[in-house]
């Protein structure tokens, strides 16, 4: 069956369908990574997201019961230049065709990925329609429609839950969270309590954490200005740790700025370098926003990590609390792992923070 | 970090001569390296004893040295040249090696020299398999358990330590024969008993069966700041088993979760970081497909056929990184020359699939063990790119100038189900075909699956290929179904048999309906990035980004895959062209499928399209660049075939024209040229059977030569003495028919001697006459070759001058030619001649110090030779003499008799220079490994007809103190001649080789006559030096006795 990718510009690039039988709205957004299109798929960071993989064969290896970062996807639609016909990996469930289908999102293939990314390298992420039929108004409709902004709420629990160990205690503030950052977390035994997006600093200290994380998220950090108050609650009190949208949250929270990038950095080959040591660790990214590093001068925020290429800023931390937040995904999935070092480094934050702790109450 | 200012003088090690397994990607990557040398201000040392490469070009480096890669004369070297430092991790295993001996043995802790990028201990981590073992032991990384043994009783031993099931594999016997699978100690006492008594070295080796996994690659560089980084990630189309070079392989991986891939990225980036290698690493890793467990197979602590490939597959050029990574610059200092925008610390993203076939030389050597197995077979490989798999494999198939254009292989349409099952589990070079005749008979790829432990995402993509095809069969004619067949990588030709059309009416049809292809950038970060890299792959889709500049252009076809015949020369000939056509103004675009050549460098043209040299494909260029012609004289046999059907397109073919390359090349229109010029020549004629050939053969006399017409390297060449042996060989081994004539000349005894000409219409530029030590029936690319000429008389050359004048200007040549001559009783007579740059071309080049490729180039685009500064004639000899010697590898090659004879079999050369014939002599056979100590004991067979000889032989080294052995007549004869010899018996002579006792083997007897072959494949086997011509033993003699002073009794 025909279907068609559609441009706000006005560009039509017509493909077959696959997955849902359903019509997608969404900004166009292009990633490079060359496997892990599961674990993008279920990202919660592409809420509102059409997401085109530029490595032209999809669903090689099919979907696995593991490998999910949300337990239903928010990603709009999938856009692949070939969907594999037949996917083969021991672990498989099912195929991607299949899993779009039963999480209703559609699909189209046989597209010029490569001609598309180009197109979006040049004009910027374009709002954009999969539709199976193009009527008059396909493209004057698409122009008017607008994008939603509250792809956090769509995207993080609504209640409270906890993932209990028998570590340290972290609330885990969710904008979107992929199960990586537990993962990550669980394998160093933390006890874990998950809470919504929009709560307060009171509900956060309420758990008595010994750390608490900001988790990544899709869209706009300054849709999201609730979470602001509660940072600067929680930042004092207890050692903070921010990724991607968390990071965002956490330089907004602090009178940095951010702004929104040409087309974004979504993939897994992004260089970073940590300033204070040189080290350089490849990164997952996903992210079409960033912070702005002018707007940093006047707060008690440095940068501590900047892409090497683009010099992007990739990573901040507080000048007087325990607090610091990266723009990548050091829980990886998909893509390296060079930088989950950054875990231990917040459990090492906590201890000493605890320490400290301790001596002043002597 | 910055780049080091301690060392100002650096020394690189190159590869040597081209073997299987180290060919011409050190070519690439040795130039590479000394080009980003000299950039970064150091004064390069180059050291490589291989004269058909660009690197040893005067320009690459500030000191060339093209001398034996032996400890005697690169610590020679360096002791003169004093360098600071030494990068030997860019020369492959040679290399490598050399710098290790050169460690070991003091002279660089003497000279305050220090190794780069690798050290000593790194090295020896990587290459001994017990500190391999134990570094991966200590890292927690499993390597597969094996060991090597010679006894039953260590073979028990090491079976229970491995663990059941085990593969015992005997070392040296055709086909693995007499290896198998242990379940338990019985079985491995019977197969080990059985094994050793097949191995002619009595030794097996047991192996931790891993068979069916997943075979993964990864090119990791590290600089010295501990940054490190995977280029690209492969993924063997054939699972563990069948060594990397010899599968195909598929980049980037394809069939494993990000999970499973970024498990093995880490092991990569550990072992790297362990070892730690400032350079390029290459890790191969082998993946259950049933779980999570992996083992290390192999780390190749330096740049490798692999990094080539993976260079080529990403545009990220490793070499060049490495070299400077070596010399303290980090990878965020670098800049990536791709983008030209972002840093060498990028791990490439590729929007394409790469597909590499290796290329085998069974086509040659028909009577090799095809078997696939731990040793790498291939002497070159394609590459070919695309947005699928499909289309990047089908690309591949017709890239490799096999007789092929698509997997389609007629000759299994007839074989049975037994030996088409045989075909899919024992793999040989053509399994890829059986597969495709599976599916066709309509086996399901799960029973395929099963039997061969491909992945069924691999073998779907077969599938796939195959229903295309049936979709072609039942819709001629249609658009949709032919899109769709493009976009999946069939060519014209092979839609045309599928539709019982011409391949111009599909390419009509195509074309009338607006399938063309798109030309899409290899920019290492899948678009991400504005790039400006000018390397283009060909595809059917929608936006094409190859633009065309307003300066008229020229196209340059390289030569395709390296096989016997056609090897790295004509790549050199290839990047010359180039550097001429860009001096001379134009854009230079170059067509090529070879990923380990430097003429696939995106930085040698001002266009790459990486694309197969068919018809079709060089057409689609053309019609979109437009060129003002194309230029076929230096891709060998390769270009020159294109000659004809381009010029039927209308194609502009500069330089000699079609017509006269026809004259050339075609055996009755050459015979018009000669007999009215007058020339000399071998009678003969060319016979469309068998009854024709015994009649030519009747009229000239015997012996004749033999060969097939239009082929390169002596393919299926061969002399023959008797009527019987002429009707078994037309019926045998050759398909005469009216198109494909075989060609039956008398065959001339003597002196061999070729040149190399370039002609502009009206001068004839003669650099050089080359004399083969060698006589007439050895093919000229096995001969030894000197410059200039030692046993020529003044009136010999003239003749030589004279023949070379009248037919240069007699074929209208623009451009090169080569011919050959063969002396008869001091009468010169011409054998061939090659309308285009032959295989002597580098060698010559540089001994004379005239680039012919360059002038050639000019000559073809308008400009004389005088314009150019040269004269007319031969050109007068310098003072030294240089000496090129062929290379084999026939240790690589079951099956192979050594026996030098009319067929080409060596894979590669080296060159020798010195100031008297037997010095440079002397520095050959050294640089080809042809050692013979100043003692020892000599065994000598030779056939009837060299009794004479032989005798001469025997006598001259047991004056200079050796002894001989012989078996059989040989023995008989020697002995009623007075040598004092010790006749041998097989079984004796097997023990000697086993127990090192034999240092020389002369051995020139045909096919097994007197266990002659037997003899020769024990001396390879075994490492004895082997010499299978008497010339050759002559050249070595003069050189012993020019060694040694003469004692003699009163």
């Amino acid at each position: 069956m025909k279907r068609y990718l559609v441009l706000e510009d006005g560009n039509i690039y017509s493909g077959q369908a696959f997955g849902a039988d359903a019509n997608a709205f969404g900004e166009l957004v292009f990633s490079t990574g060359m496997s892990g299109y599961q674990e993008s798929i279920t990202d919660q960071s592409y809420n509102g997201e059409i997401l085109m993989f530029t490595f032209p064969l999809i669903g090689n290896y099919g979907i696995n019961r593991d490998d999910y970062e949300s337990i239903t996807p928010t990603c709009k639609g999938v856009v692949v230049h070939e969907l594999a016909r037949r996917s083969s990996n021991w672990r498989m469930d099912l195929s991607l065709d299949d899993y779009l289908k039963q999480n209703n999102i559609p699909g189209i293939s046989g597209i010029d990925t490569r001609a598309v990314t180009r197109h979006i390298r040049s004009k910027g992420a374009l709002k954009a329609v999969l539709v199976d039929e193009i009527t008059d108004t396909t493209v004057s409709d698409l122009q008017k429609a607008s994008l939603p902004r509250d792809e956090v709420a769509t995207s993080t629990t609504s209640k409270a839950y906890s993932v209990p160990a028998i570590g340290k205690k972290i609330v885990l503030v969710d904008f979107g969270l992929k199960l990586s950052i537990l993962r990550e977390l669980s394998a160093r035994n933390f006890n874990i309590v998950v809470l919504p997006s929009n709560s307060s600093a009171e509900d956060v200290l309420s758990h008595d954490p010994d750390g608490v994380m900001l988790s990544n998220g899709p869209g706009d950090p300054k849709d999201v200005p609730t979470a602001l108050e509660m940072i600067r609650g929680v930042e004092k009190k207890v050692p903070l740790f921010g990724i991607c949208l968390g990071h965002q949250l956490f330089a907004l929270a602090n009178g940095a700025n951010t702004f929104k990038m040409k087309f974004g950095h979504r993939g897994f080959n992004h260089p970073v370098r940590e300033l204070a040591t040189g080290r350089i660790d490849f990164t997952s990214q996903n992210h079409g926003y960033a912070v702005d590093r002018e707007s940093l001068k006047d707060t008690d925020l440095e940068v501590t990590h900047e892409e090497i290429n683009d010099q992007t800023v990739e990573g901040i931390k507080h000048e007087i609390y325990p607090a610091f937040s990266v723009q990548y995904h050091p829980d990886a999935a998909p893509g390296p792992h060079d930088a989950d070092y950054l875990f231990d480094r917040f459990m090492e934050m906590i201890d000493e923070n605890k320490e400290k702790g301790k001596v002043s109450h002597d | 970090m910055t780049k080091r200012t301690d060392i100002h003088k650096i020394m690189v090690i190159g590869s040597g001569p081209i073997i299987i397994g180290q060919a011409a990607e050190f070519d690439y990557s040795g130039t590479q390296a000394c080009m980003a040398l000299k950039e970064l201000g150091y004064e390069v040392v180059l050291v490589n004893s291989n004269p058909a490469t660009i690197m040893t070009d005067k320009e690459i480096a500030d000191q060339v040295y093209i001398e034996p890669i032996t400890y005697q004369f690169v610590s020679q070297i360096l002791r003169k040249e004093l360098p600071d430092a030494i990068l030997p991790t860019l020369g492959g295993q040679q290399g490598l090696n050399m710098a290790m001996e050169l460690a070991k043995s003091g002279i660089l802790e003497e000279l305050k020299i220090e190794l780069l990028g690798t050290k000593l201990d790194a090295i020896d981590q990587a290459e001994d398999r017990e500190k391999f073992r134990s570094l991966m032991n200590t890292l927690k990384e499993p390597v597969p358990e094996s060991a090597i043994v010679n006894k039953m009783q260590e073979a028990v031993e090491a079976g229970n330590k491995i663990g059941y099931p085990l593969i015992v594999r005997p070392a040296f016997t055709m086909g693995g024969t007499g290896g198998g699978i242990a379940d338990n100690e019985q079985e491995l006492r019977q197969i080990v008993d059985r094994g050793l008594a097949l191995s002619p070295v009595t030794q097996v080796m047991l192996e931790q069966s891993i068979a069916g996994f997943k075979e993964i690659e990864f090119e990791v560089m590290r600089d010295a700041n501990d940054n490190a980084m995977v280029v690209c990630g492969m993924e063997n189309f054939d699972p563990v088993g069948i060594h990397t070079g010899d599968s195909i392989v598929y980049a980037p991986i394809q069939t494993l979760s990000d999970r499973e891939f970024q498990m093995l990225r880490d092991v990569a980036l550990k072992i790297i970081r362990a070892l730690k290698i400032e350079g390029g690493c290459n890790v191969q890793l082998a993946l259950d497909p049933k779980s999570f467990q992996y083992f290390v197979i192999e780390v190749n602590p330096r740049v490798s056929r692999s990094s080539a490939l993976a260079s080529k597959a990403t545009g990220y050029p490793i070499a060049k990184v490495a070299a400077k990574i070596a010399v303290g610059l980090t990878l965020d200092e670098i800049i990536n020359p791709v983008t030209g925008t972002t840093y060498a610390e990028f791990e490439p993203a590729l929007d394409y699939v790469v597909c590499k076939i290796p290329r085998w030389p069974f086509d040659k050597f028909t009577k090799a063990d095809r078997l696939l197995g731990t040793q790498m077979k291939a002497t070159g490989e394609v590459m070919a790119i695309g947005r699928n798999i499909e289309e990047a494999t089908l690309k591949a198939v017709r890239s490799l100038e096999i007789g092929l254009n698509y997997i389609d292989e007629p000759k299994l349409h007839q074989i049975s189900d037994e030996d088409l099952e045989e075909g899919l589990v024992e793999a040989k070079d053509d399994r890829l075909f059986y597969l495709a005749e599976a599916i066709r008979r309509g086996m399901t790829i799960d029973e395929l699956a099963d039997k061969t432990k491909i992945n069924l995402f691999f073998l779907d993509k077969l599938l796939h290929i195959i229903e295309i095809e049936d979709d072609l069969k039942k819709n001629i004619n249609d658009s949709e179904i032919l899109l769709n067949a493009k976009k999946n990588g069939f060519s014209d030709k092979t839609v045309a048999g599928l539709w019982n059309q011409t391949e111009d009416q599909v390419r009509k049809f195509r074309t009338d309906n607006k399938l063309l292809p798109v030309y899409k950038m290899v920019d290492t970060c899948a678009g991400e990035f504005d790039s400006e890299t000018p390397y283009f792959y060909g595809t059917y889709e929608t936006e094409n980004e190859s633009v065309v500049s307003d300066k008229p252009s020229i196209l340059v076809i390289g030569s395709g895959p390296i096989r016997i015949g056609q090897g790295v020369e004509f790549d050199y000939a290839t990047v010359h062209s180039v550097k001429a056509i860009q001096k001379a103004g134009y854009e230079a675009i170059i067509m090529n499928s070879n990923p380990e050549t430097v003429s696939t460098d995106f930085s040698v043209s001002d266009k790459l399209y990486f694309e197969p040299l068919t018809l079709e494909d060089v057409l689609n260029v053309i019609e979109l660049e437009k060129p003002e012609g194309v230029i076929l004289q230096f891709g060998g046999q390769t270009a020159i075939n294109l000659a004809e059907p381009l010029l039927a397109h209308g194609v502009k073919v500069l330089g000699t024209s079609v017509e006269d390359i026809n004259r050339a090349e075609d055996r009755d229109e050459f015979e018009k040229v000669i007999n009215n010029a007058n020339i000399a020549h071998p009678q003969g004629d060319t016979a469309d059977n068998a009854e024709d050939a015994l009649v030519i053969a009747e009229k000239v006399g015997y012996p004749v030569l033999v060969r097939p017409s239009y082929v390169l390297g002596g393919r299926a060449m061969e002399i023959i003495h008797h009527k019987g042996d002429l009707d078994y060989y037309m019926h045998n081994a050759v398909k005469a028919s009216h198109d494909h004539p075989v060609l039956v000349d008398h065959y001339l005894i003597g002196k061999e001697c070729e040149v190399d000409a370039i002609c502009d219409g009206k001068d004839v530029l003669i650099p050089g006459i080359m004399e083969h030590i060698e006589r007439a029936g050895v093919h000229s690319g096995d001969s030894m070759s000197v410059y200039p000429t030692q046993h020529f008389s003044q009136d010999i050359c003239d003749q030589i001058v004279h023949y070379t004048k009248l037919l240069a200007k007699d074929l209208n040549c623009i451009g090169m030619m080569n011919i050959q001559f063969v002396v008869h009783e001091e009468k010169v007579y011409v054998i061939e001649v090659n309308p285009r740059a032959s295989r002597t071309v580098p060698f010559l080049s540089k001994v004379t110090d005239i680039p012919m490729a360059q002038v050639a180039t000019n000559v073809i685009l308008g400009k004389t030779l005088r314009e150019q500064g040269y004269q007319d004639g031969l050109k007068p000899a310098g003072e030294l003499v240089h000496v090129k010697a062929p290379v084999f590898s026939f240790s690589k090659l079951n099956g192979v008799d050594p026996l030098l004879g009319p067929e080409m079999k060596s894979t590669g050369e080296v060159m020798g220079t010195d100031k008297t014939f037997e010095k440079a002599l002397y520095k050959a056979f050294e640089g080809a490994k042809l050692h013979v100590p100043d003692h020892g004991k000599v065994l000598i067979t030779i056939r009837d007809s060299d009794f004479d000889e032989g005798y001469q032989v025997a006598k001259r080294f047991r004056d200079l103190g050796f002894l001989l052995l012989a078996t059989g007549n040989t023995a008989d004869y020697l002995s009623s001649k007075g040598l004092k010899v010790k006749k041998l018996e097989p079984k004796e002579l097997h023990q000697m080789m086993l127990d090192k006792e034999i240092d020389v083997v002369i051995n020139t007897v045909i096919d097994d006559k007197d266990h002659g072959e037997y003899v020769r494949t024990l001396a390879i086997a075994h490492g004895v030096t082997l010499f299978t011509a008497i010339d050759t033993v002559f050249g070595m003699l003069d050189v012993l006795e020019s060694q040694s002073f003469y004692t003699k009794a009163l």
